[in-house]
């Protein structure tokens, strides 16, 4: 593969597009609502109505809107259908010639469009993530050309400094610093991995991204590799997630086979080889020593850090770890320069975020905003608010190890800094908006039994600890508590926070804090008069009464 | 190697390179509490009671996996320090069955000489009862679940002492067990050495050695016999 190739591959695709395109969602959201017959009737339907030449149906990825699924989106003129029924399609074909349809339009102009902007989604919703053609037609694998060609590594860590990103998966730490360290190291052998064991439950923004767009983060990891100086990588994905495995695995193999993975990428001396590994569902394996202990075929348990993986990780050999949102990053910055991203967000949070929004509000689905965009503006205005007439109590943030951010800050900018002074964290991107109808304690309860049910149960504080708070909360929210118990409560959060070993179990109070720190009456309107006595006292024991 | 000095609870050592802060401290014959730990085995880091302070940085470290640096300053003792290793074991104790009163262990074990040591007294959490099993499959040696504190020493001794790779984990969070081979019965693992290394490096009474737990005793029921005819026949015949 050459340059003249691409640009051939590119031409073709966009000479061969028709004069409409028919595009359908085939994401896990959408093929959930029947998404794939859908797809099946509408080929149908054209055929039927014999409009091959003019109509092309494309089964594409994500479309955003996933309440609203199966979508299907018509361009010419660019109207969006929501809630697409296989016998509908007939009807949705014949508007191209003019005819009318039944079926619910989207609004384009709604802020839940309106106020996006696309980085990391950008073929989002538009190419068939399958066909790597088409990924190459909008741009794709240019980037990794011009860095291979153009570009010392040194220069590519530059660039990615100079940009700003920082790490999508949670802490946010800056991607610059983490891949120069991998780079400085003299090791012969070097590993790239992709984190994509997403397991924050509301969480779905890198399962869109692997199902929608999975050559974006070979590409991101193929210019890291080139960066640090790794040969070899490993995408680490949930079991879970079976369609993002199958369109990693068929875009691995269109990339090898057109010479953009394997030796000599790009015909120049770089070696790259990518190989998947799938996670058995444990959701500390999200953490890197975890991760890494598991793609070495060990039982997954994080490790004392340090050494951090840069110096010592996979195989004893230096790493780079990175999440999917932030590989996906990698090719729009070197394609459009670090100074392009870096005027995006705020100050110290560049660029745009993926977020899942769920819970109680009108529009859920996935949203990519800049950062510093408020709260409010996210689930007031594009999320459109709680879905008839409620009142928005709280927004979760960060999953299993964030935060519930109440009401009255709402107006907080989203960005790194101020999520973390309110007690929650970005985290990977999952959002949860709560009603009035939420009780925060049940809440703090429902994140416990999670990080209890998947603490790895190596270090004492987070197998023991989680288990004696849940049930303490459990006592909670059966009224049985005293408020001594709520004082072992908080001693037993400061105690797992400062003494666990890895993340899972530093943050796994982090929902109880921020609950009692915003929502502190909910917890001791909760309380039993002390002392708690069974409602019904024993019966006196036989022959004593 | 180059020599290391630091300080730690307010007195200068010095130390060599690569140590860790656990070695250090001990051989300048300050002890540090730990359960994990195990002298010749890697360090794991588990039990977090030998967890210290660091003057200059907010994150408590635990002595057996950090390595000294230069001008260090470390705390072993502090009110917060003691308190988070009260509740530590207090949730150990919660956590299994540990009757010390009947156990194999009583009077040299190490999670018992621990909370005397630290002055756990009592235990403030619900006690969690879990019902678990005792595997007496072995022919040499049993293990008891209920006292386990997964500490996973028998693990180590067992991979990298042995080398036999018969002890593992099995399992997450509270439902963690230590197992033999794939989940089976010990006695019937066909990679056990019957070495014992795993039952003496156990810090508790969950591994142990057959025929000295109080309770296996056998019954001579032969002596009955004896007793029947002597009164019936007024004889005793031996």
């Amino acid at each position: 593969m050459v340059l003249a190739e691409l640009i051939a591959i590119k031409e073709r695709e966009l000479a061969a597009r028709k004069p409409v395109v028919i595009t359908c969602c085939l994401a896990a959201g959408c093929l959930s609502s029947a998404g794939q017959a859908v797809k099946e009737a509408l080929d149908q339907a054209v055929k039927t109505a014999s409009l091959d030449a003019e109509v092309e149906v494309r089964g594409v990825g994500c479309m955003r809107l996933c309440c609203e699924g199966p979508l299907v989106f018509i361009d010419p003129p660019g109207t969006l259908y929501q809630q697409v029924k296989p016998e509908d399609a007939a009807s949705l074909v014949g508007t191209v010639r003019g005819g009318t349809t039944h079926v619910a339009r989207g609004e384009p102009n709604h802020p839940f469009f309106a106020r996006q902007m696309s980085i990391v989604l950008e073929n989002s919703g538009f190419m068939d993530p399958e066909r790597i053609e088409a990924y190459i037609a909008r741009d794709g694998y240019l980037a990794v050309r011009n860095v291979l060609r153009e570009m010392t590594p040194a220069e590519v860590v530059s660039e990615i400094t100079r940009s700003g990103l920082r790490g999508r998966g949670g802490a946010g730490y800056p991607t610059g610093l983490k891949w120069s360290t991998v780079a400085k190291t003299s090791s012969a052998k070097k590993y790239v991995i992709c984190n994509a064991d997403e397991g924050d439950p509301g969480a779905f923004m890198d399962r869109s991204v692997l199902e929608s767009d999975p050559h974006r983060v070979l590409e991101g990891m193929i210019i890291a590799a080139y960066a640090v100086g790794a040969d070899q990588g490993y995408i680490y994905v949930r079991a879970e997630y079976p369609l993002a495995i199958s369109r990693l695995q068929t875009a691995i193999r269109q990339a090898k086979q057109l010479g953009l993975l394997g030796s000599g990428v790009f015909e120049s001396p770089f070696n790259f080889n990518l190989d998947i590994r799938i996670g058995a569902g444990a959701f500390v394996c999200g953490e890197e020593t975890a991760l890494m202990a598991s793609v070495e075929g060990r039982r997954g348990q994080p490790r004392p850090r340090p050494p951090f993986p840069a110096e010592s990780g996979l195989f004893g050999q230096p790493t780079l770890i990175n999440n999917v949102e932030t590989f996906a990053c990698v090719p729009p910055i070197l394609r459009r320069g670090a100074e392009w991203f870096a005027a995006i967000g705020t100050e110290r949070s560049k660029g745009t975020k993926v977020f899942a929004l769920a819970g109680k509000v009108k529009h859920t689905g996935l949203i990519e905003v800049p950062m510093g965009m408020t709260l409010r503006e996210i689930v007031q205005d594009m999320g459109g608010g709680v879905p008839d007439g409620g009142q928005i109590k709280a927004v979760q943030t960060g999953g299993p190890s964030g935060g519930c951010i109440p009401a009255a800050h709402l107006d907080t900018p989203v960005d790194y800094e101020s999520l973390g002074r309110l007690g929650s964290i970005m985290g990977s991107g999952g959002m949860i908006v709560m009603d009035q109808q939420d009780n925060m304690v049940d809440v703090a309860r429902f994140f416990m039994e999670f990080c209890k049910d998947e603490s790895c149960g190596k270090c004492v504080p987070c197998r023991a600890g989680t288990v004696q708070m849940h049930a303490l909360l459990c006592r909670l929210l059966a009224r049985q508590a005293t408020a001594r118990d709520l004082a072992k409560l908080e001693e037993l959060c400061d105690l797992v926070r400062n003494t666990s070993l890895c993340g899972l179990g530093i943050t796994a109070p982090n929902p109880v804090l921020s609950t009692l720190r915003f929502f502190r009456q909910e917890y001791l309107d909760l309380l039993a008069p002390e002392p708690w006595k069974p409602a019904t006292p024993p019966a006196p024991l036989p022959g004593l009464g | 190697m180059a020599a290391k000095v630091f300080t730690i609870d307010g007195q200068e050592i010095s130390a060599t390179e690569g140590q860790s802060v656990l070695e250090a401290a001990h051989e300048a014959g300050i002890r540090i509490p730990t359960l994990c730990h195990l002298e010749g085995v890697m360090d794991v880091g588990a039990c977090r009671l030998c967890l210290v302070e660091i003057a200059g940085s907010n994150k408590l470290v635990p002595a057996c996996t950090t390595q000294v640096a230069d001008g260090m300053v470390v705390a072993t003792t502090s009110e917060r320090l003691q308190r988070y290793r009260r509740l530590l074991l207090e949730l150990l104790f919660a956590e299994r069955n540990h009757v010390c009163a009947v156990c194999v262990s009583n009077g040299h074990c190490e999670l018992q000489s621990l909370a005397m040591h630290l002055g756990m007294d009592h235990v403030s959490f619900p006690y969690t009862f879990p019902k678990l099993e005792v595997d007496l499959t072995h022919r040499l040696f049993g293990m008891d679940h209920n006292r386990c504190v997964l500490c996973g020493r028998c693990v180590r001794v067992c991979w990298y002492v042995e080398g036999a790779a018969t002890k593992n984990f099995s399992g997450r969070g509270a439902s963690s067990r230590i197992i033999s081979d794939l989940n089976q019965p010990w006695g019937e693992s066909r990679t056990c050495t019957a070495c014992g290394k795993c039952v003496h490096a156990c810090p508790t009474g969950a591994l142990f050695e057959k025929g000295t737990t109080v309770g296996e005793m056998q019954k001579d029921r032969g002596k009955l016999e004896y007793i029947v005819t002597a009164r019936e026949k007024k004889q005793w015949i031996v």
